[in-house]
């Protein structure tokens, strides 16, 4: 590109036009305002990974140090061990627990409670959303009519913009008391509720996902399904389903990333107790309410303040882990659908 | 490590302090005084309408109160970014001494109200009274069912508070002598939540403030298994045989700005005493 100006520049003052001198002058600095639009696409797109890393940097900035501090004189009772984080706590007078009480005479740290809690909510979320999500998308792929599908599609996408207070708002006063009364249920606020309500935050993110694997499918493998006498619904279960089957999984892996993270709906809508059980109709705490919580009043650099940062941690790294898998599985199914077709 | 948190801190609170400076030359070149109060959900309503009747009577003042959770409130002190920390528990030596060290200023406790912490039960059930024995087990996890303090065969629904909450640390020191609450209590964001939660909970037990008390049943508290059920009225608690009373506190620094002696002085006098009664909650014995 260097050498093309010089060049160009030779071949205008060889002719001598004045006009070419100006298009000349003119190509010049449309180079020069491309290299900076150039230059500032390029250091954005830097600056927002440097931003990321330092998130990263940050947040095992504050939480490690767990790892090496050793407690202050007076103060060992509050220390940290790998022993208190997973470990059950004894008691003299009732049978020994997994407890999170991080503001105690001796706090307890126990992050187990919280990491079954979230499961328990996340699970309720998917098993809720990934039916009705993935359903929703093959209806609307393969035999809602074409006016139809442009009602449903949108619709459901408007969903993802649902701001998630509202969700939770809606599920603290109304769905917990639908589920309650229709359920039999002695706790209001539950895993099944949260879950629920955590759902519909996640079905637009399967849905869209798992639609879009499905319009992947190339229309050359329906058309030779009609061909062999299949009808539509042998062709879109037999045929076009299956091919879309790993674009959906991944759909379902990126909803259960978004549900671990989410926060809003599960802090008001899930009790907030700490209790370590797989029964579904018990309040949960989870990882990413309990930041939410708890980081607003704890006393910087504190044990408390650094375990809420290893909470965060956990959170980053396994929604980093889902996602990416996620995000891998498309890209190779798409890889390999296109690759399909073209051969 | 320790000597590189207290490095922090220094630089930290160094730089604070200028801040603290340069909003406090603002402060006192501008006619109209500015007072924040943050602190205890507990106290919110009432630092609300000290803040409202106090500002039609003096204009000049303006009186900001946010809630959070008293140790929100102290927190807030700690780092000089409130000039009155609202606590329904008393600081703790050590809060007093990060306070003191950063802001470089003593710390005043006034006593602006008195308490009775209320434990609250649906208006169905009948149970009328509990003893403070008893509430500690049902907090603690090893009463679980209603039917073994004298309610039907049900089980016991716990509702508490966060625990940034001055209310859940009262609680936890009184009645569960330190003990931990079970993993089963549901932790509400304030004292409101856990009033809505009892409402609507027909097996629900929880404690907040008693301004909170509206639409469910207030119990009467024995503090042990033989003493006489005592309710939580204002002779009651002024005198102490009310086994949960406590105090509602204000922390400032020494040496504020008159407007903030001014505002103090009013709270403590006859006028802001009424809105103590007014709000639920009762005067400080004279």
């Amino acid at each position: 590109m260097a050498g093309v100006l010089p060049e160009a520049a030779r071949i205008a003052r060889a002719t001598g036009a004045a006009r070419s001198e100006r298009v000349i002058a003119r190509s010049r600095l449309s180079r020069l305002a491309e290299r900076i639009v150039e230059g500032g696409v390029f250091l954005s797109a830097w600056i927002a990974i440097l931003v990321i890393f330092l998130i990263f940097v940050f947040i095992g900035r504050e939480a490690l140090p767990l790892l090496w501090d050793t407690p202050q004189p007076g103060l060992e009772a509050e220390a940290v061990t790998l022993d208190r984080l997973v470990g059950p706590t004894y008691y003299s007078d009732r049978p020994p627990a997994y407890v999170w009480q991080p503001v105690s005479t001796v706090p307890k740290y126990n992050l187990v409670p919280l990491v079954v809690g979230t499961l328990k909510a996340t699970v309720v979320a998917v098993l809720f959303a990934a039916p009705l999500a993935i359903l929703a998308a093959i209806f609307s792929s393969e035999f809602a009519p074409r006016w139809l599908r442009e009602i449903i599609k949108p619709t459901i996408e408007l969903l993802a913009g649902l701001p998630s207070v509202v969700l939770g708002f809606f599920a603290l006063m109304v769905l917990a008391s639908w589920l309650q009364d229709l359920l039999g249920l002695t706790f209001r606020l539950n895993a099944l509720n949260a879950g629920i309500a955590l759902g519909l935050a996640v079905i637009p993110i399967i849905f869209t996902v798992s639609e879009d694997a499905l319009t992947a499918v190339p229309n050359s493998y329906r058309e030779a399904s009609y061909a062999l006498g299949a009808n539509q619904w042998e062709t879109a279960s037999r045929i076009v389903v299956p091919a879309a089957v790993p674009g959906m999984f991944a759909g379902v892996v990126l909803g259960f990333g978004r549900a671990v993270g989410e926060t809003m709906v599960v802090l008001m809508a899930s009790g907030n107790a700490a209790i370590t059980s797989w029964n579904f109709v018990e309040p949960v705490r989870t990882l990413s309410a309990t930041i939410a919580a708890e980081l607003g009043e704890v006393v910087f650099g504190s044990p408390h303040y650094r375990v809420l940062f290893l909470i965060g941690i956990l959170l980053f790294a396994f929604t980093f882990v889902v996602n990416l898998s996620g995000e891998l599985y498309v890209r190779r199914l798409k890889e390999r659908l296109e690759g399909r077709t073209a051969g | 490590m320790i000597g590189r948190e207290e490095n922090y801190l220094m630089r930290y609170s160094m730089r604070t302090m200028a801040l603290a400076a340069a909003i406090l030359s603002l402060a006192t070149t501008t006619s109209a005084g500015q007072l924040t109060i943050k602190g205890s959900d507990t106290m919110v309503i009432l630092g609300q309408k000290w803040a409202e009747v106090y500002m039609q009577k003096t204009p000049a003042t303006k009186i900001q109160v946010t809630g959070g959770g008293s140790g929100t409130g102290i927190a807030a002190l700690i780092n000089g970014t409130t000039d009155i920390a609202e606590a329904s528990r008393p600081m703790k030596a050590e809060e007093i001494g990060q306070a003191e060290s950063r802001q470089k200023r003593k710390v005043k406790e006034i006593t602006v109200a008195l308490d009775g912490l209320t434990v609250y039960v649906n208006k169905s059930s009948p149970v009328e009274a509990l003893s403070l024995p008893q509430l500690r087990k049902i907090f603690t996890g090893q009463i679980t069912n209603w039917k073994e303090i004298g309610g039907p065969d049900a089980p016991i629904v716990l509702y508490g508070r966060e625990n940034n909450s001055g209310t859940y640390v009262f609680f936890k020191e009184h009645v569960l002598q330190n003990d931990d609450y079970s993993t089963r209590m549901q932790t509400m964001p304030g004292t409101a939540s856990v009033v809505n939660a009892v409402v609507k909970d027909k097996n629900g037990i929880g404690y907040g403030g008693a301004a909170y008390a509206e639409g469910l049943k207030a119990l009467k508290i024995r503090k042990d298994d033989l003493a006489p059920a005592v309710e939580g009225n204002m002779e009651t608690v002024q005198s102490g045989r009310y086994g949960l009373s406590r105090g509602l506190y204000f922390y400032t620094f020494d040496g504020g700005s008159p407007e903030l002696d001014q505002f103090v002085a009013w709270v403590l006098g006859p006028e802001g005493q009424q809105v103590v009664t007014d709000v639920g909650y009762f005067p400080v014995k004279k």
